[in-house]
């Protein structure tokens, strides 16, 4: 074997060992992630995190039942502003648009879907906590909506084109209107896709912390109704991570815990829905 | 299955506006960190007290407590710097000043090996923050602490990264003790330091000073305390050196209790007497004096008057000096302000 | 259907209007335009807004705000510098770690591993995607800042030192231990992207490749990649577009310094972080306002680099001839 056909080939073997080491780094990291929390958050998490209501300053115990409660309010509202919008444009663009106005309107989402959330914060700051003169669970719940419509769009949009065109054709062979065969043989055979593309969705902006920090603020009590400020599982994080007491380090692990393990267990599901095909039936 | 998922998605809707407690009365406020564990433990002893009301305030900083309190965005707020007349003039309706506690910014420190108190002159500590002192065995440290076995190692440098009114009280305490300060960097809730690293608010600082060999930051006494932080004491005008506790920081406080202007803005950092302490300060709740809502002005009256009497036996526990009883006085007098 | 005669009362337009709508298909169409409509109505309002409520700074520091380094709440003096320097710094050494790294797990995945350890892998790491960004902050600093602050830049200060890369005062916080985390974050995306993009290479350069005598690794690195070249150039953009908006992780490791520096231990300050950690207490207007700006200036910086890697990834899946 002559030199460079000898170089040729360790560089081969080389390289392909660099990139199998990194993958394993990459997954490593992944574990390490996984494991680190579970640890530290597991040893810190007791009934008292679920029920408790956080403890004045410097005193032990206590914990974020309102966090929790917070954070499934705030994402309520935000499903309830993006999942509408999300859903009914991707429908408009799938099967209604015209080319320009198709055109914008992707354009627009991808725009809103590239913006820092710190900056959609921003939006909903001066939107709605200035005119409304206070902070609020609405005003956060609504940065975290708009955060949902562009994945919610380009989803919807993308299972409804997938949908195969025999489907429609046959539907509309029978008889039935445009909206008709959209309603009762379209929306439901891209149904799983769409659902996914909705958990995808929550599982992200359920993490979000910078938009709820000027809007839904937070709250050392439970927060009434809906226009008050509220706490929420990632503000609590970055509260507690970043001071000095032992005791919030521990209740931070046990938050992040719990919001990672909800986090993975939305995309898990989605993604369950997705590839083997639960069977939902049809609205 | 339908019914089923409408069932449980009737019930998530509606759980959270059961667990609310909708009679209860949710007033909030925001700003001094500074204060934070005396106001949560104030809070949660009036909550205990008067079940349906709530009083939320978040540690944002003195500087987030004026804006938003500026901003109508919170019922109330709190500094441990007192507004500008600048600020004060933004405000469509006027805001009042109300003392609650006195407190004390230290010198805390992390020194590896070095486990006593340090005596810090004001040259040091301006020399410090100035950048001008860099390393722990600098003569104008060492001076004032022979004995101590202190390492050459470079001094890290902490301040706060948000706007606050600790960092107003030191750098009020600087600007009066050092001239380079007063016209290099100035006073104000956000400066521009020379040197350092930010952390967000007290809790922020004292973080950071816990996790970094060989630094130095300012923060509220009881983040010392809590935090098994060692702080040092620091020469007064009279030239002796007083460590921060409440007999110094009552001390501090004698001469303006006396002298207190009618809008209780003052300033006792680097005060007369031998025995006061010369980073001391009142500290604020920042109360509109025209409140529409009159559950809310009722509930903030309510709670200022139990602030001003059995409120204030919290404080010591807590390593803040109660407010002088003139002071008090002449508080409970000005609450007739609030409409 | 129904609608006609509950518009009868109106008017003649009106009454036009409403016959259009008979029929469902029309009604349908006017209700999911509208919807659609709502986002680009939400996105105007957003620059509407960032425009409106920077207008004091902007017009107070015109352009000058771009370079000037102070940033100075008591005397009033703002400038963007500082943080689109200590933007730009993590993010670059971000990518300069996540680039190697992802490409070469990418690279692993799509092109050695067998499919189902492939699949496997690459499923793992898209979780890895979706791990909330203040987790990173929260392991980071316990693990990350320690780390670097008692071991590896101290390391790197001994040998490196004489780089004004590594010289000064090793506080754990800083550029570095932000860029390091960052590139934890945006390896996923990276990884994802090329992943998907090399395997839609055509199976025939490869096979062209290795039957004119290349190695696997040369037929990779140097026929496969290549085509797949602009997808990879788009997740390299879309990972850094995430990397310039990142708040909560920056903000909890990077030391909040608004200063440039030249040594990676140096602490510093990102756009984001700076609006986070200083918005809701902005005294003055044209301190909110100077924040604000800031924010207008990370939309536009994120907006351009989407865009280009939209446009990028749409080009590789044209020719890569793989589906849209």
């Amino acid at each position: 074997m002559s030199f460079r056909r000898r170089w040729r080939k360790s560089v081969n073997a080389v390289m392909l060992s660099v990139t199998g080491i990194s993958a394993l780094v990459a997954v490593s990291v992944l574990f390490f992630i996984l494991g680190y929390l579970v640890w530290h958050g597991a040893r810190a998490l007791n009934w008292d995190f679920f029920t408790k209501l956080p403890k004045p300053v410097g005193e032990t115990g206590g914990g974020m039942a309102n966090a929790i409660v917070g954070s499934a309010k705030l994402l309520l509202l935000a499903s309830l502003v993006g999942v509408p919008v999300g859903l009914l444009g991707g429908v408009y663009l799938a099967e209604f648009s015209g080319r320009t106005v198709s055109f914008a309107v992707r354009y627009a989402t991808d725009l809103l879907n590239g913006v820092p959330s710190i900056v959609i914060g921003i939006f909903a700051y001066t939107m709605i906590v200035l005119r409304t003169k206070h902070f609020s669970t609405i005003a956060g719940g609504l940065a975290l909506g708009v955060m949902m419509i562009p994945i919610a769009v380009r989803s919807t949009e993308e299972f409804l084109r997938g949908v195969p065109r025999e489907l429609r054709e046959g539907a509309m062979a029978l008889g039935a209107s445009k909206w008709k065969t959209i309603a009762t043989v379209v929306a439901p055979a891209a149904y799983r896709g769409i659902l996914t593309a909705v958990l995808l969705a929550l599982a992200r902006v359920a993490g979000e912390t910078a938009p709820l920090l000027f809007t839904a603020f937070s709250n050392r009590f439970w927060s009434p109704g809906w226009n008050q400020p509220t706490a929420s599982l990632p503000v609590m994080i970055f509260t507690y991570a970043i001071a000095p007491y032992e005791d919030w380090h521990q209740q931070a692990w046990a938050a992040g815990l719990v919001l990672l393990g909800l986090v993975l267990a939305t995309n898990l599901i989605a993604r369950a829905v997705l590839s083997r095909g639960v069977s939902m039936q049809r609205f | 299955m339908r019914k089923l998922l409408s069932v449980l998605l009737a019930g998530v809707l509606l759980f959270p506006l059961g667990v609310a407690g909708a009679d209860a009365l949710l007033v909030n406020g925001a700003g001094a960190s500074f204060p934070y564990p005396i106001y949560s433990k104030w809070f949660d002893e009036y909550h205990k007290k008067f079940p349906d009301i709530q009083i939320n305030y978040q540690s944002i900083g003195s500087g987030g407590g004026i804006r938003q309190v500026l901003a109508g965005t919170v019922d109330f707020g709190a500094t441990d710097g007192p507004m500008t007349d600048g600020q004060l003039g933004q405000a469509k309706t006027k805001i009042l000043h109300f003392p609650t506690v006195l407190g004390a910014d230290v010198p805390t420190y992390n020194i590896p090996g070095v486990t006593g108190e340090l005596n810090f002159t004001p040259e040091a500590l301006a020399g410090i923050f100035l950048g001008k002192v860099t390393k722990w065995n600098d003569p104008a440290i060492a001076g004032a602490n022979r004995g101590v076995n202190l390492p050459a190692a470079d001094i890290v440098v902490i301040h706060r990264s948000d706007g606050s009114g600790t960092t107003y009280i030191w750098a009020d305490y600087l600007s009066k003790v050092s001239e380079e300060w007063k016209t290099r960097v100035g006073k104000g809730m956000s400066v521009n330091w020379p040197v350092g690293l930010g952390g967000k608010g007290n809790e922020g600082v004292s973080g950071l000073v816990k996790q970094t060999p060989n630094s130095i930051g300012y923060v509220e006494l009881i983040y010392a305390v809590q935090n098994n932080l060692p702080y040092g004491r620091v020469r007064n005008s009279s030239g002796s050196f007083v460590k921060a506790d409440l007999a110094s920081v009552t001390a501090a406080a004698a001469g303006a209790a006396k002298s207190m202007p009618d809008d209780f803005r003052v300033s006792i950092t680097d005060p007369p007497g031998k025995n006061a302490y010369a980073i001391a300060s009142f500290t604020w709740l920042l109360i509109p004096s025209e409140i529409q809502d009159a559950k809310k002005r009722e509930v903030l009256v309510g709670f200022l008057r139990w602030m001003l009497t059995e409120g204030q036996k919290h404080a010591a526990p807590l390593a803040y000096a109660p407010l002088p009883k003139e002071v008090v006085d002449k508080e409970m007098k000005a609450l007739a302000q609030i409409r | 259907m129904a609608m006609e005669r509950a518009g009868s009362g109106w008017g003649p337009r009106a009454r036009a209007l409403v016959r259009r709508l008979r029929s469902g298909d029309e009604i349908a169409h006017l209700v999911t335009f509208l919807f659609a409509g709502s986002i680009l109505l939400i996105v105007g309002l957003l620059l509407n807004q960032l425009w409106v409520n920077s207008a004091l700074a902007r017009h107070k520091f015109g352009w000058s705000f771009f370079f000037t380094r102070v940033w100075d709440p008591v005397f009033e003096q703002f400038g963007a510098l500082p943080f689109i320097f200590g933007t730009l710094v993590t993010s670059a050494l971000a990518l300069l770690i996540a680039i190697p790294l992802g490409l070469g797990a990418a690279i692993f995945l799509a092109e050695l591993a067998p499919p189902r350890i492939s699949d496997t892998l690459a499923f793992l790491l898209d979780l890895l995607a979706a791990v909330p960004s203040v987790i990173y902050g929260l392991i980071g600093i316990f693990t990350v800042v320690p780390l670097l602050r008692e071991y590896v830049e101290p390391f790197l200060k001994a040998t490196l030192g004489f780089l004004p890369l590594f010289q000064g005062p090793v506080y754990g916080v800083g550029f570095l231990a932000a860029g390091v985390v960052l590139a934890v974050m945006i390896v996923p995306f990276i990884i994802s992207v090329s992943r998907e993009v090399l395997l839609a290479v055509p199976r025939e350069q490869r096979e062209a490749a290795l039957a004119l005598g290349a190695t696997r690794w040369e037929a990779t690195w140097k026929v496969v990649v290549p085509y797949a070249r602009a997808g990879i150039f788009g997740s390299i953009f879309l990972a850094l577009a995430r990397a310039l908006g990142e708040t909560m992780t920056v903000t909890m490791v990077i030391g909040n310094v608004p200063q440039i520096a030249a040594s990676l231990f140096a602490p510093g300050y990102s756009i984001a972080a700076v609006i986070a950690n200083e918005f809701t207490e902005a005294t003055g207007d044209l301190y909110l306002h100077a924040l604000v700006e800031l924010g207008l200036v990370l939309f536009l910086l994120t907006f351009i680099l989407n865009g280009l890697a939209r446009l990028l990834i749409l080009l590789t899946a044209r020719r890569g001839g793989a589906h849209a």
